[in-house]
């Protein structure tokens, strides 16, 4: 493999580590079940009423 | 060869299912409530407001607009974990194949009506949906939800068109307490949502090349996503086809506002265009690619 090759996996690699550790602690605080309790409720400024 | 690929009508079912998925709660446009099951807790990688009375699932945008607010008292992990693996996983292919917004502008274009074509001015307005994501989707989102403790998501509030396409039409029609609610917002919005539909039948896929902050934010995974397109550096010829085809602001095939759609193949003379693999280790296109 190339260098800027290997860079790019590399960089994939650090950034998908990144994305996965961010989403499971988000999971472990939650942040689920608040995005659900958002969601679930009509969104007055969205429809642009609110 | 890419040419005859089918490409273009594969890619519109694809864009096609992915609305229906997005919006499979039909019952909900019966009765116009939302969704409440637990799916909704899930982001689409596309645009899709959360308030459609179809919508299973919940929107990115929204959903990050509303973490920010709320940082005063969370730190967002759960948006921003997602946006960076649809971002690291497809990239700009979100605007191309899976957005329901972009797949209605694209059919509003096809009404035959004199078309403006991309220009310099097109591509400096392109840089606009930067400052939408900058000012409306980070800045006052953060500051009113650090000073005030408020959840103020400005870009739905202000600008988004599927919002007010998805939702607030669609609710405001069948329920008449939200009626008596409608004002002067509402009436910006659906004026803004009229500007960008007329806009669209003009102009490719405008509100996506100028306003759109969710391609703004894919776009800064152009170059590292996974999935996508790619050029064979070895076999293109730098005759230009490609860009003069594609009605996007696009400077090189590939670039941040390339939606990686594809349609490029089609006109390459020399087939060096084709879509990434999963594991491969070289920018070459294979024959059959």
């Amino acid at each position: 493999m190339d260098k800027p090759h290997k860079k790019l996996t590399w960089l994939r690699i650090g950034l998908g580590a990144l994305g996965a550790a961010l989403l499971l602690g988000g999971l472990y605080n939650g942040e689920y079940a608040v995005t659900l309790n958002k969601a679930i409720r009509v969104c007055l400024e969205c429809i642009g009423i609110g | 060869m890419a040419k005859g690929s089918g490409l273009p009508f594969k890619r519109k079912c694809i864009q096609l299912a992915a609305a229906l998925i997005y919006n499979a709660n039909i019952k909900g446009f019966q009765d116009a409530t939302i969704y409440q099951g637990k799916l909704k807790g899930m982001c689409v990688p596309g645009l899709n407001c959360y308030s459609c009375p179809g919508a299973s699932f919940s929107c990115p945008l929204g959903t990050l607009q509303n973490a920010l607010s709320s940082i005063r008292y969370r730190i967002p992990m759960y948006i921003f974990g997602i946006i960076i693996l649809f971002g690291l996983l497809f990239g700009r292919i979100i605007c191309g194949f899976l957005c329901p917004f972009g797949l209605l502008q694209e059919l509003l274009h096809k009404i035959p009506v004199p078309k403006i074509k991309k220009s310099r001015a097109t591509r400096w307005l392109s840089c606009l949906k930067y400052i939408i994501l900058v000012v409306f989707v980070l800045y006052i989102p953060l500051y009113i939800g650090i000073s005030k403790g408020m959840p103020v998501p400005a870009f739905c509030k202000y600008i988004c068109p599927a919002g007010t396409l998805e939702g607030g039409l669609p609710l405001v029609a069948g329920n008449k307490s939200l009626q008596a609610l409608i004002g002067g917002l509402f009436s910006w919005k659906v004026f803004l949502l009229i500007l960008i539909v007329f806009s669209a039948i003009v102009l490719y896929r405008s509100f996506c090349r100028f306003l759109c902050p969710l391609g703004a934010i894919y776009a800064l995974f152009s170059k590292i996503s996974i999935m996508g397109i790619k050029v064979d550096e070895g076999r293109c010829t730098g005759c230009n086809a490609c860009v003069r085809h594609c009605k996007m602001d696009i400077k090189k095939v590939g670039d941040r506002e390339c939606i990686q759609c594809g349609e490029c193949r089609e006109v390459c003379p020399t087939d060096a265009i084709c879509f990434k693999k999963f594991k491969e280790k070289e920018e070459k296109c294979n024959e059959e690619a």
